[in-house]
């Protein structure tokens, strides 16, 4: 009955754990946000004091769990229809999202598991502990999960999520976003970041887009609209790839993968 | 000059207070999308090996208890075999991911004790799990791991632990058994006895 839970502990070995050389490439934390950005306040009490300690890594983190396709429903990837009991489905401005999920030598990660979660059109989550006044809709769950194909391609099809207003400092609004969970090959690439929309004004006054240290690094996580990609009469499409760590390879590993 | 051409890794955003809508629908209440939480059993038939419970809390830095945290386990079975290695056990997936009580901050991992898995050189480690933490407030997801108490010898010549410098930190990564298969293991992210997180 639920073959997905044997089959999703596969293990995937990138690169092999006892290859010389092998291993992630070391994580560039100046890239990433900071544990204490006090303008995202809740960050103040949540952030790690003390360095965290470094280690080379081992199988554990070269290695990680694997998602079979068989699992995955066919609305899954679909948010306008797979929580809808109408067949018109979510409202809001329908678009796709597409792109893919590579490694820092630019190579597709290939079948690994993409996890979003957004807002309503209007910027209303469908949670216990949301409390907007913005309104539910019916049609609209939020969630959506898919696994890229062989090249690393991923896409989602949903409605533009709506900025909402979050208690912070008096007036904060986040921009438009989608959250993204990705997994990659080893539990040392796990990544948990935001999809932002190009030429939203918000983008630049929010304080959790204002943890990422440069515009370089925020500028790397807005979409661009792709009209050409667009499907007329039907869903703009966005572009969104995603980056996780890559690893050390020896030559002869780069040989074995035809590079 | 020539250049090194690489790609950044995409910058970590906070998982935020709804992250259980993407990672757990279910319990966030959204019926009908999936069938079922991903990673809500870890144990998927005669699993070999000790069963065990590892239960815990995370706190703030002013001791209160996260209750909108989600957590994920990677880790060996019983053998010290992750899951598609020659002779695993195809009974235990090696990953689980659980939510706190959104009332009370207390998660709970139902699991089998894990076997020891060798270090980079050879060296055995000491069982252990791997944990990541992500929340409202965490910028980048925490990376730690979980120890057991009752493995001292284990845990003496484990070639992680033997690099850390500030031995009375140790601790942190020790969970505590309680009886019955459980263990206890709570994650302080400040403070007094703040827990050790890694980087690799
Ligand atoms: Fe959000």
């Amino acid at each position: 009955m639920n073959a997905f839970k044997q089959k999703q502990a596969v293990l995937q070995t990138p690169g092999g754990h006892d290859r010389p050389g092998g291993g992630l490439y070391a994580r560039d934390r100046s890239w990433h946000p900071a544990a204490l950005t006090p303008a995202y306040k809740t960050s103040v009490t949540r952030s790690p004091t003390r360095a965290p300690i470094s280690f080379p890594t081992t199988l554990g983190e070269e290695t990680g769990p694997v998602f079979t396709r068989d699992r995955l429903g066919p609305l899954d990837a679909d948010l306008v229809h797979n929580f809808a009991r109408s067949p018109d489905g979510a409202i809001g401005p329908r678009i796709v999202v597409q792109g893919r999920v590579l490694d820092e030598d630019g190579r597709g990660v290939p079948h690994t598991l993409v996890e979003v979660w957004q807002a309503n059109a209007g910027g209303r989550y469908r949670h216990k502990k949301e409390g907007y006044l913005a309104p539910l809709d019916p049609d609209f769950g939020g969630c959506g999960r898919c696994l890229t194909d062989e090249a690393g391609r991923y896409e989602f099809r949903t409605i533009q999520p709506g900025p909402y207003p979050w208690p912070n400092g008096p007036n904060d609004w986040r921009p438009a976003h989608i959250h993204f969970s990705v997994f990659g090959q080893s539990w040392g690439q796990r990544l948990i970041t935001q999809m932002y929309f190009d030429g939203d004004p918000m983008i630049w006054r929010c304080p959790i887009v204002g943890t990422i240290p440069s515009p370089e690094g925020i500028e790397s996580l807005v979409a661009r609209l792709d009209m050409e990609a667009t499907i007329p009469m039907d869903a703009r499409v966005y572009r969104f790839d995603i980056v996780l760590r890559g690893r050390r390879q020896t030559l002869f590993e780069n040989r074995m993968e035809g590079l | 000059m020539q250049r090194i051409a690489r790609l950044k890794e995409s910058p970590s955003q906070t998982a935020g207070p709804y992250v259980h809508i993407g990672m757990l629908p279910n319990f966030a209440g959204i019926d009908g999308v999936f069938d079922e939480d991903l990673g809500a059993r870890m144990i998927v038939g005669e699993a070999k090996g000790e069963r065990i419970t590892i239960r815990g809390r995370v706190f703030d830095g002013v001791g209160a208890a996260l209750k909108d945290v989600l957590l994920e386990v990677w880790q060996a079975d019983a053998q010290g075999l992750f899951p598609s290695q020659e002779g695993a056990d195809p009974a235990f997936t090696g990953w689980g991911r659980q939510a706190a009580d959104m009332d009370t901050g207390e998660f709970a991992f139902e699991t089998v004790k894990p076997g020891p898995v060798p270090f980079r050189d050879g060296r055995l480690m000491a069982p252990h799990v791997s944990l990541w933490i992500v929340a409202r407030g965490i910028n980048l997801g925490l990376q730690t791991r979980i120890y057991f108490a009752d493995e001292d010898e284990a845990n003496a010549s484990d070639p992680i632990l033997s690099r850390i410098e500030h031995r009375d930190r140790i601790p942190t990564l020790l969970a505590e058994p309680k009886g019955d298969g459980t263990y206890r293991f709570d994650i302080r992210l400040q403070g007094e006895n703040e827990t050790i997180f890694f980087d690799f």
